[in-house]
């Protein structure tokens, strides 16, 4: 007869998961160059990530972070904060949520989705330190599209749903009732599916 | 120390029930079947059946063994669509009412039949978990045809006055279903007393083994088998029997029946001990369910702060089990549509814990759970943005 298996986890997600690294003590942000925060509690995830910057170098010196959420949230906040140290501004800026769960040694599926809100979380850290120090010009608003006119869906909302496990066209609707009015566009929205599923299961 | 605190998931076989079915491993006759081998079974099968019936107060004859507790659901909601003149008429009587804390069996064989032009009602519960009995009284009328009700609750325990809803029900002509999965075994449970006309069991909530349940049938209930094609429990569920779970399922009814009575007392201490334990060694909790009229081995805990997951997982780290009401270890994002429906915050029902206790918990395993638990809430909550001021209110709110 078998034993229990391993979690649903890899281990590398398992040992950030007992033994997370930079977690910010206390309450205070104040010595820090930028400071991020993304998600809601309602939602069961929200991430807070501060940094700190070497000016000359426009490098990331130090990382926090607090997490509320489940232990693949835990652990990719922990293992993204270990990734962003030494790298500059604009490269932290593009770490990718795939890149961040290629590091945990993988992600379930349904899991994906903690994994979002960290490098989310980083980038709104850095646009927090652009705007602090007079380079608004460098802050990059995630600006969302709406693309479903008649049911206000946006393209975030289309790749959340991919995060949440649409791979279908009709589980996109089922998701988000996006196209259910009149249907114009479907075929824009068949062309995010895809490429969401894409970035993120590289499907 | 390992500790098992999931009862309402599973129950581990009873030890008698695990001698009594290897013993029967070497019986594999067809019940069916009118030789020597298919006569031991048969007799097996129908022993079986007269233990589940006499632990319900029921009539042999009318308990069906089936699958699961989820197979007993889906028939007795699925024998209402069905236009044959056998069976409870859907044409009249269109409507169907169940609560919004159902198991998903029920909840989603509902939205099933919704989708064939069956009206679904679903009633309310207050913040204990209880139906609104005004508020049924005024759903029902001449177009229900059928009414299904939990006992109790998995999650949180809270019990239904099921006596008193069938009253209401048989009055306006509908027929009265329970899903008493997580009732039986743990509290009295007489058929006749309650009226119902359908209840569900299900074997390994009960200390049996998994993959056999029982659905009782009043005598002269109209009904219609959702598996066709067979003879086997006189035609109402087709399929040869499962007859070593059968036998199991009769095993552990036998073995509750011993048992139960002076069980209650002592899960209720251990009960009222975790309640204490937890409510004096952490802040920011709320106790879920029922304050009295609740299963005594359940208690459902949200904790501030803290995401359900990573609770159940930082606790199975230290041997110990329990479940979680988030969603988000199942693979959903929604929190529990019980606790949502009992007006808990989404933000407290993602971090919401249930201990279920049975039949082998004693007070060393409380007391251990008691020292395990308080470090592991403050360690997640240090981590969490939750508790930096400012933080959940600027973000959320």
């Amino acid at each position: 007869m078998l034993q229990a298996g391993e979690w649903a986890y890899s281990e590398t997600l398992k040992e950030h998961f007992m033994n997370p690294k930079n977690i910010l003590q206390g309450e205070d942000t104040d010595a820090f160059d930028g400071v991020g925060m993304e998600g809601n509690l309602q939602c069961g995830d929200q991430m807070m990530v501060v940094i700190k910057v070497d000016k000359e170098k426009d490098t990331i010196t130090d990382c926090q972070w607090k997490t509320y959420g489940c232990a693949s949230a835990i652990a990719s906040t922990s293992v993204l904060s270990e990734m962003v140290k030494g790298r500059t501004l604009d490269d932290a800026f593009h770490i990718s949520p795939k890149e961040v769960a290629l590091e945990l040694g993988g992600l379930p599926d349904h899991k994906i989705h903690c994994s979002v809100l960290g490098d989310k979380a980083l980038r709104a850290a850095i646009n927090n330190y652009y705007t602090r120090n007079g380079q608004e010009d460098k802050v990059k608003q995630e600006q969302a599209k709406v693309i479903c006119q008649c049911m206000n869906i946006t393209d975030h909302d289309i790749e959340d749903a991919v995060l949440e496990g649409a791979r279908t066209y009709f589980e996109l609707q089922e998701h988000t009732k996006c196209g259910t009015v009149c249907g114009q566009c479907k075929d824009e929205t068949e062309v995010l599916l895809e490429k969401y599923k894409h970035i993120h299961f590289g499907a | 120390m390992k500790v098992y605190f999931d009862h309402n998931a599973t129950t581990p076989l009873h030890p008698e029930v695990k001698k009594e079915m290897i013993a029967a491993m070497e019986m594999f006759g067809n019940p069916s079947s009118m030789h020597a081998y298919g006569r031991e079974a048969r007799a097996n099968v129908e022993d079986a059946r007269r233990k589940v019936a006499d632990f319900i107060g029921a009539q042999e004859n009318e308990i069906i063994f089936v699958g699961s507790g989820s197979e007993a659901n889906n028939t007795v909601l699925s024998l209402f669509v069905c236009s044959s003149s056998q069976c409870i008429p859907g044409s009249r009587r269109g409507t169907i009412i169940t609560t919004k804390i159902e198991h998903p069996c029920v909840l989603e064989t509902s939205e099933c039949l919704a989708h064939q032009g069956v009206r679904v009602k679903y009633l309310n519960v207050d913040r204990y978990g209880k139906i609104d009995l005004d508020q049924l009284a005024g759903m029902l009328g001449d177009d229900v045809g059928l009414v299904s009700v939990m006992m109790a609750n998995n999650e949180i325990g809270t019990l239904q006055d099921i006596e008193a809803i069938t009253k209401m029900v048989h009055e306006s002509g509908a027929y009265m279903h329970t899903d008493a999965v997580q009732a039986v075994g743990k509290v009295p449970v007489d058929v006749r007393k309650l009226g119902v006309d359908f209840l569900t069991i299900s074997a390994h909530k009960i200390y049996g083994p998994k993959g056999v349940g029982a659905l009782f049938v009043k005598h002269g209930t109209p009904y219609c088998p959702l598996i066709r094609g067979g003879h086997q429990e006189r035609g109402r569920r087709a399929g040869t029997e499962n007859t070593l779970g059968i036998l199991g399922m009769g095993k552990a009814a036998e073995m509750r029946m011993n048992e139960m009575p002076e069980e209650e007392e002592r899960l209720l201490l251990l009960k009222q001990v975790l309640k204490k334990g937890i409510e004096e060694s952490i802040d920011d909790i709320a106790i879920n369910g029922h304050p009295t009229d609740a299963l005594a081995s359940t208690l459902n805990v949200s904790f501030t702060g803290v995401e359900g997951e990573a609770i159940l997982l930082y606790l199975d780290l230290e041997g110990i089990a329990v479940s979680t009401g988030s969603a988000c270890a199942s693979g959903s994002l929604d929190p529990s549509h019980v606790l949502l429906a009992t007006g808990v915050d989404a933000e407290l029902a993602h971090g919401s814990i249930r201990f279920s206790m049975g039949r082998e918990s004693s007070m060393q395993e409380v007391e251990y759970l008691l020292n395990v638990l308080p470090p592991i809430i403050q360690r997640i909550r240090k981590m969490s943005t939750a508790y930096i001021k400012g933080g959940l209110h600027a973000a959320s709110r």
